[in-house]
């Protein structure tokens, strides 16, 4: 089966390019009946191929030449190993069930087949970049990726929130992409290829420097896909995008796309101690000051969104500490759990016509039971509360941290664990119990949702429950650590020993503990209200304030970058017209001036020049003509033409202006 | 081979074609419209074969050679390589997709025609001349109907734009009149042959002390044609002003004779100033990468917005060439057609709401995407083309151009890549403020999206973003070989300034 995977990809491409061609017209409401069957049918051949891994195969697929010149060579193929057969599974299961969610959740969307134009070809993308051989391949899906994105975000172009959105996000990425473009000219450089297998064989050949050169110049372009500091800006906004969009890419799959290249590049990362540590410093930062910033927001979705950026900086946290396996397991636990809180907000959404202020909820259990449901299993595998499947992935990587001797990061981690836990259930507690704020307009059509929308919440509910069993223990590692070994280059870190006086059972404890205090402080602050948050609020002003206002990163980007680089721009136009035309203009100009002196002053001495040029005119001219006169007559036939040709222009100009 | 001289064939259709359309009626607009159509797509259908009969690894081919004036030594001598293939290409594909969206000229129609006409024999006699008299001919008559189609059929500045641009070319054209007949002449007095022709004149060494003013007179003159910085005001005066097709061509194809004299002549002729001063070139290019960028995003006027993203685009084209590296220069090939296609089609759409509306302001603008949805897909395609999106024609141009360079100028490549930040700014910025938003501007509630006509256009024009970027391999192995030649030709040379003296000395 392994061999029919390119087909894979096909799917969405072939559903694409018939709602893109014929949807407005033609297929309109139905374009559903494309869209969704064509994921099926990937979600169906990436099982087979799962299954093929599963038993000991992997391929490369060669479909055509790509880029072929003397020094490099990269050709359209398919790589498939057990790293791609794990984002295949992800993406084409999150995919599906977000397709069939999104009949209902955009049913009377007006731009309907364009909706799915835009999804299909955005699932295309992310196969073409898990799939892809070579860097250059996954940089195709890449940049392809987030130009759906940006499609995506700006869906509802008339707000000017989102296409400002999409914009913002795109234009981010590209920051980030410019870093991997120089990454991918670094390798390519030194080792003269970036096939994967290729690259990763002769990896050995580089210095450490060019290797952490290079490992962190791909970073960067992770930092700006998966939205880590200080490139995650965008991410929040994209929340202006549709919520099954949301859920899909800007929580399940695309942002994903860092730490999938991270592991794929494990042999590189590996050789370079220095960017791991980046990259383990990063994520755990970023993990820790999203959730921060995650605990003050009313929008719901925007506190999903932040959570996400935190969850993200705890994949790269997993993989900075060289457990690239478990940031790829607490990828695919994340990807079901977190799709799932979205695609649960969606719902809430859907129902109360679109507001998403937590302020104006509560109650909502008793109208939405199975969308509060689903909603309170995706936040207690988010809060890391065994046996739901984030608990597995979290506490994979936080023991991983602790035992390659990351005490500082491990302690970050788990002080962000415990906050993950208490934004999450004050989301909870908000939303779907306490006293009901719902304004009474909405309240009169609350309902819960049609049954394409929550069967689909069911499935992922049960991958959020279920999806953590595979990272059980067995022996020294996992099950899943034991089926990505084949891929993951094992890190060993000099210091382990020190970390095995706590046994992993204490730490495990440690955490539970963590993220249960966690759930506990949100339950006496928003559902018992034994604390008056408001007055807290006003005690800790200054560290509300902070979160509130998402520490004024964007306001300083604006200052520091984005307007800078625009009084740039304003600078160079003025000094085009001024200085460069200027000198353009101003040499006309003196020709100008200098013509009219050379008639009215200097004439009298040119008559007296005349005579004494005269003699040497008519030598000169003897001479020229004397070539002119060969007695050919294509010669005389030119100077006939040309010389028509001349007039004819001239009388031209004449009669036309 | 071909049996048939192919190339003469190319130079004479538009001709004749130009001629035919003297002789119609003016007032059966319609007759000449479609006459000159025909025209145009016969001269493409018959361009056709040259890419299926070019053998890339047999240097110039369909070469026709005939003594023209003999007692000057001056040869109607045309042929093309890899290099001069997919220019003339474009040329005949371009001018066919420009005749067609000028469709909507009221005025003048015959006399534009035939300047058009007129204007691709003279296009395409610049790629194929192999001699120094017959391809200045070329390059100077092509002027004349470019400097009409401004001068007459362009916006409310027409005239200075017209003046601006003869001139300015002008200026640079007679730099490089007087260098080639320094070339002439020094060719005579070594040999004693009179001779124009290009390979004679590669062949003849030179005294060292002028190769560097003859360099300059040469680069000036297409450096300006190019344009690079900082010679490149004329251009956005000439695009805002000119008629759509005139844009499309003077984007498309008249910016490809300034690489393209680069590559024919100016380098290879001068090898030893290349060296000399490739860090001057590299410098200016890179430059007018960032600087075009930058001033691209403030313009109000979309027509001249992406008259500085080509001073962009060039820049990549310039840098890829001055870096020599078989990448890079492929890179920098390809990018010139990507160029004229995706800077091409944009002056096509500009054109059609222009059309529409009769202003290219973007601040009129605003929200079209909901009344002219089909306009707004095929624009997001060419400014995504535009801003080097993978899967798309411009990435590949970009990419191998870049890496090419970073190979020997890692330092130019880093700062060139800036672009690809600089261009998705630029670009969507402005499409964000044409397409989406509500509609503020009642004028735009009553546009009509494409009809049939721009449609076709559009398709044609798309096909070879997606072809080129998707499967760029046709295009690369035909220009290979050239490429090889020419960096050949200017590198074998690179270090020979000292052996040249000599020789030099020992010939006189």
């Amino acid at each position: 089966m392994i061999e029919y995977a390119w087909l894979i990809p096909v799917f969405p491409l072939v559903g694409m390019t018939i709602n893109g061609i014929f949807g407005i017209k033609y297929i309109k409401d139905k374009a559903h009946w494309v869209a969704v069957p064509a994921l099926g049918l990937s979600w169906l051949f990436s099982i087979l191929v799962f299954i093929d891994v599963l038993n000991g195969k992997t391929a490369l697929i060669e479909l055509f030449d790509w880029i072929i010149t003397p020094d490099i060579n990269v050709k359209v193929a398919f790589w498939i190993d057990q790293l791609t057969a794990v984002m295949l599974m992800v993406v084409t299961t999150l995919s599906f069930w977000i397709h069939v969610y999104s009949i209902g959740y955009m049913g009377h969307d007006p731009g309907y087949p364009r909706y799915f134009t835009y999804l299909n070809m955005f699932v295309f993308f992310m196969l073409i970049l898990v799939l892809g051989s070579s860097y250059l391949l996954l940089f195709v899906g890449w940049e392809g990726v987030g130009l759906c994105s940006y499609l995506l975000i700006g869906y509802w172009y008339e707000r000017e929130s989102a296409w400002k959105a999409g914009m913002k996000a795109f234009i981010t990425n590209r920051v980030g992409d410019y870093g991997f473009i120089l990454g991918m000219f670094t390798l390519w450089y030194y080792l003269g290829t970036l096939n994967f297998n290729e690259v990763f064989a002769k990896a050995h050949t580089l210095s450490p420097e060019i290797v952490t050169i290079a490992t962190l110049l791909l970073f960067a372009g992770a930092t700006g896909k998966s939205a880590q500091i200080p490139l995650y800006v965008w991410l929040p906004d994209a929340m202006e995008g549709p919520t099954p969009v949301s859920a899909l890419i800007h929580a399940a799959t695309m942002v994903t796309a860092g730490v999938y290249m991270v592991a794929r590049s494990n042999v590189l990362y590996s050789m370079a101690p220095l960017s791991l540590e980046v990259v383990a410093i990063i994520g755990c930062l970023t993990a820790f000051f999203a959730a921060t910033i995650g605990t003050s927001q009313f929008d719901l979705k925007r506190v999903l969104a932040y959570s996400t950026v935190s969850q993200l900086g705890y994949m790269f946290f997993g993989c900075g500490v060289g457990a690239y396996a478990s940031g790829i397991f607490h990828l695919m636990t994340h990807a079901f759990f977190k799709g799932l809180l979205f695609l649960s907000s969606g719902s809430v959404m859907h129902a109360m016509s679109d507001v998403l202020d937590m302020r104006l909820m509560g109650s909502l259990k008793k109208y939405m039971p199975i969308t509060s449901f689903t909603f309170i299993i995706g936040g207690l595998a988010l809060a890391g509360i065994p046996p739901f499947a984030g608990f597995w992935s979290k506490d994979e990587i936080l023991h991983h941290a602790f035992t390659s001797g990351h005490i500082t990061l491990w302690f970050l981690g788990t002080l962000t664990a415990g906050i993950t836990a208490y934004y999450t259930f004050r989301a909870v507690f908000m939303t779907f119990f306490g006293r009901g704020r719902i304004p009474k307009v909405i309240k009169e059509h609350l309902h819960e949702s049609p049954p394409v929308m929550t069967i689909p919440l069911i499935v992922l509910s049960i991958g959020a429950i279920f999806a953590g069993f595979v990272g059980l223990k067995k022996g020294e590692t996992t099950y899943f650590g034991e089926f990505l070994a084949p891929v993951i280059h094992v890190v060993h870190h000099a210091n382990e020993g020190h970390a095995k006086a706590i046994p992993e059972s204490m730490l495990i404890a440690l955490s539970v503990a963590v993220g249960l205090t966690g759930i506990f402080i949100a339950y006496i602050v928003h559902m018992k209200k034994l604390i008056d948050p408001n007055e807290w609020v006003k005690r800790l002003w200054f560290l509300h304030r902070v979160f509130y206002r998402k520490y004024w990163v964007d306001e300083l980007y604006f200052a520091l970058f984005i307007d800078r680089t625009l009084d740039l721009a304003f600078f160079s136009w003025k000094f085009d017209q001024w200085i460069i035309d200027g000198v353009v203009n101003g040499a006309a100009w003196i020709s100008r001036a200098f013509a009219w002196i050379t008639r009215y002053c200097t004439e009298p001495f040119i008559v007296d020049g005349a005579v004494n040029g005269a003699s040497y005119v008519v030598d000169l001219s003897a001479r020229v003509l004397r070539r002119v006169q060969t007695g050919l007559v294509s010669n005389y036939m030119l100077f006939v033409v040309a010389g028509t040709v001349c007039l004819l222009t001239v009388f031209m100009f004449i009669r036309l202006f | 081979m071909m049996e048939y001289p192919i190339i003469s064939l190319l130079l004479v259709i538009p001709l004749f074609g130009a001629i035919i359309v003297a002789l119609i009626d003016g007032k059966n607009e319609k007759a000449i419209r479609w006459f000159a159509l025909s025209v145009s797509l016969v001269e493409f259908v018959v361009s056709i074969p040259l890419y299926f009969y070019f053998d890339p690894n047999k240097g110039f081919q369909f070469v026709e050679k005939y003594p023209w004036i003999k007692s000057w030594g001056a040869w109607y001598h045309v042929g093309i390589d890899g290099i001069s293939l997919f220019l003339v290409l474009l040329t005949t594909f371009l001018t066919t997709l420009s005749i067609l969206a000028s469709w909507t000229i009221e005025k003048r129609v015959k006399e534009y025609m035939i300047a058009f006409l007129f204007l691709e024999t003279t296009m395409i006699g610049v790629f194929v001349a192999l001699d120094f008299l017959l391809f200045y001919l070329f390059w100077e008559l092509l002027l004349i109907p470019m400097f009409l189609l401004i001068g007459v059929w362009g916006g409310p500045r027409r005239v200075y734009a017209a003046i601006k641009f003869f001139l300015y070319t002008m200026a640079g054209s007679v730099l490089m009149l007087g260098a080639i007949i320094y070339l002439y002449w020094n060719h005579y007095k070594l040999t004693g042959d009179l001779s124009f022709d290009i390979f004679d004149i590669y062949r003849t060494s030179l005294p060292p002390s002028v190769i560097p003013y003859l360099f300059f007179a040469f680069a000036v003159s297409f450096a300006i044609k190019v344009p690079m910085w900082p010679f490149h005001t004329w251009l956005p005066d000439a695009h805002v002003e000119a008629p759509t097709a005139g844009s499309v061509i003077l984007a498309g194809i008249l910016l490809k004779m300034g690489t393209y004299g680069f590559m024919r002549f100016c380098m290879p002729l001068f090898p030893q100033a290349v060296g000399e001063y490739s860090y001057l070139f590299l410098t200016l290019s890179v430059i007018g990468i960032i600087y075009g960028a930058l001033v691209a995003l403030v313009q109000e006027d979309i027509k001249k917005l992406v008259a500085y993203s080509s001073v962009s685009h060039l820049g990549t084209c310039m840098l890829g060439l001055f870096a020599l590296t078989p990448e890079s220069v492929s890179g920098s090939l390809l990018q010139m057609i990507n160029h004229g296609i995706s800077t091409g089609a944009l002056f096509l759409l500009v054109g059609m709401i222009y059309d529409r509306r009769h202003t290219r302001l973007i601040s009129e603008y605003g929200g079209i995407a909901k009344v002219m949805p089909i306009y707004a897909t095929f624009f997001s395609i060419t400014a995504f083309s535009s801003c080097g999106l993978p899967g798309l024609n411009g990435f590949i141009g970009e990419f191998l151009t870049l890496l090419g360079t970073f190979k020997v100028y890692p330092l130019f490549a880093i700062l060139g890549a800036t672009a690809t930040v600089f261009s998705a700014a630029y670009l969507l910025w402005m499409y964000k403020r044409v397409f989406f938003h509500e509609i503020t501007n009642p004028e735009n509630l009553k546009l009509k999206d494409l009809d049939f006509r721009e449609i076709l256009i559009m398709l044609a024009i798309v096909t070879p973003m997606f072809w080129i970027g998707l499967y760029p391999k046709p295009f690369l192995d035909k220009m290979e070989p050239a490429v090889n030649t020419f960096i050949e030709s200017v590198k074998s040379a690179k270090n020979t300034f000292v052996v040249d003296k000599v020789v030099y000395n020992l010939e006189k």
